[in-house]
């Protein structure tokens, strides 16, 4: 393999596992937008996906496209389900308190989830074939071109769903002004409630997908919320195209940093990217001077 | 429309409203004018059922609306234009506009929806002009002009206003005078809480003059402009003026 050859394979995988930190990432910011907390528990929903739909394909045998659609909609119930119980009953909380309870969730979620699957690592097959295709002297598995569509469809469908219909612009109004969303008649609650839903179930997706590639195990959740987290802040908290572009910096960097350098840093990369945005340019990437006066933090 | 028994309002432990009560017939205009830290807007915001906390009894058009939600008293009619507008700032004008419809879009009313928005740019022509500008840009007569387009949005036949000339040039807050009095002309029943007494006084019939979490004075505008306490404590006369 030539170095030419070396750097496209490498930038193809950085791109695969950057597509799911940027889908992690917006798992992140949807919650943020519409509560201004930060979901420490948007990892987990990414292993429950994966887990998921392994036990409905290998235990259950349900057909793929059943259990990837079932899967989905299991976690996002079980998102709904942990606002409900641990997020409303509380009435004036304040940030902290619910960063923590997020913390008290995605510990709890890992326990379950060591508890009903055991310790063992789990794997899934492809969703269409092993066959690498090559390109350019480069290999890419049907799988990354399977998390790249899937993510742009996640990607098309917020794009729409926050832009063009009247529950996406009152979660929007949720996030811009609380009380004057409660004013013109929003049930700010409910948009609290469904914005846990929607990232559970972006998680859940993200989760699903990478399996294949990544395998998945009871405690994979919490490096993906560290790498998750990092991708939204370089991208700016809120700002979902940002959390896409950033994605894929941060997973192609990653794995340069692997290939080029060793493959015992990679896990440092993004926290290194981290600390220099928080150092540099708290506000992110692409989130705008505008955007960050509305930030509590 | 509008009666208020003995209303208290309680922030935590401290009472900001002590035993108001109040009234506002069908048609008229009530101005509501006091200093900063009366209690006018937290009696506004009592009404909207903002305020968590509040014993008294609040009754609009003969039902008991005390305890209810925000959501319930808008959909019976009232909309609040609170102060300091709040506007939905990245949102654009037009997406402002169609979330002031928010609980109407939920009722399915879309013809209506769109006749009123039709009417509300009739009054604004600027705001239509605006409308895929995001709010926040706009300037602050722009932006008071949405905060009132939002509210007329979801069809009230009653309107709070929140001292709508605050931070505005005069001659901007003379046009936003203007405005409300052409709704109340055209049928809407106001309250308006002002601390610019002297406009309030004139485009209102009758006039509540809170202090410290009490109505302190009441009655017609046309009377209480030559009261000689309120033209000392409001009008801002010389002390000398009023008493030699």
């Amino acid at each position: 393999m030539s170095l030419g050859d070396q750097l496209l394979q490498y930038l193809f995988t950085g791109i695969t596992i950057g597509a799911i930190y940027g889908m992690v990432a917006l798992g992140f910011n949807i919650i943020y937008s519409a509560t201004g907390i930060i979901n420490l528990a948007q990892g987990e929903f990414v292993m429950l996906g994966g887990m998921m739909m392994v036990y409905l394909t290998a235990i259950i045998k349900l057909p793929m496209v059943v259990s990837f659609f079932l899967s989905i909609l299991i976690v996002t119930a079980i998102g709904a389900a942990f606002e409900r119980a641990a997020i409303h009953p509380l009435k004036s909380p304040s940030v902290i308190t619910l960063i923590i309870i997020t913390v008290a969730a995605s510990i709890l979620f890992k326990g379950g989830a060591m508890f009903a699957w055991g310790k063992h690592t789990v794997s899934l097959s492809p969703f269409s074939g092993e066959e690498p295709i090559s390109v350019l002297g480069a290999t890419i598995l049907p799988q990354t071109l399977w998390i790249l569509g899937i993510m742009a469809a996640t990607v098309a469908l917020l794009i729409l769903f926050f832009g063009f219909t009247l529950t996406g612009k009152a979660m929007r109004a949720c996030a811009a002004n609380r009380t004057a969303a409660s004013l013109v008649g929003i049930n700010v609650k409910t948009m609290v409630l469904l914005s846990f839903a929607l990232s559970a179930g972006i998680g859940a997706t993200a989760g699903i997908i990478i399996t294949p590639i990544a395998l998945m195990n009871y405690d994979r959740g919490t490096m993906l919320a560290v790498k998750g987290f990092s991708v939204a802040v370089l991208g700016g908290l809120g700002s979902n195209v940002g959390a896409v572009v950033a994605g894929f910096i941060i997973g192609i960097m990653e794995s340069l940093g692997a290939g080029f350098i060793s493959s015992g840093y990679k896990d440092a990369i993004a926290l290194v990217v981290l600390l220099l945005v928080l150092f540099l340019k708290p506000s992110g990437l692409l989130g705008s001077r505008e955007r960050a006066e509305f930030k509590k933090f | 429309m509008l009666t208020i028994r003995n209303l208290r309002s309680y922030y935590g432990r401290m009472q900001a409203l002590k035993g108001v009560s109040l009234h506002v017939e069908e048609g008229e205009i009530v101005a509501l004018i006091g200093a900063n830290g009366a209690g006018k807007t937290t009696l506004l915001n009592s009404i909207v059922g903002l305020v968590p906390s509040l014993t008294g009894q609040i009754l609009f058009l003969n039902a008991d609306i005390t305890h209810q939600s925000p959501r319930e008293i808008i959909r019976m009619g009232v909309s609040l234009v609170p102060e300091g507008r709040q506007l939905f700032a990245p949102l654009t004008v037009m997406e402002n506009l169609t979330l002031g419809a928010y609980q109407r879009y939920r009722r399915k009313e879309k013809s209506k929806i769109k006749s009123d928005l039709d009417t509300i740019f009739e009054r604004f022509p600027v705001l239509k002009e605006r409308r895929s500008q995001v709010a926040g840009t706009l300037s602050g007569g722009e932006q008071q002009m949405l905060a009132i387009g939002r509210a007329l949005m979801s069809g009230p036949k009653f309107l709070l206003l929140d001292e709508p000339s605050m931070g505005l040039a005069p001659l901007i807050a003379a046009h936003i005078f203007q405005i409300i009095s052409q709704l109340h002309q055209q049928g809407t029943t106001i309250l308006l809480v002002e601390q610019n007494a002297a406009a309030a006084f004139k485009v209102s019939n009758r006039t509540y003059v809170i202090e410290t979490g009490r109505v302190v004075l009441q009655g017609a505008s046309e009377e209480l402009l030559h009261n000689q306490e309120v033209k000392r404590a409001y009008l801002g006369r010389e002390y000398k003026e009023v008493w030699e």
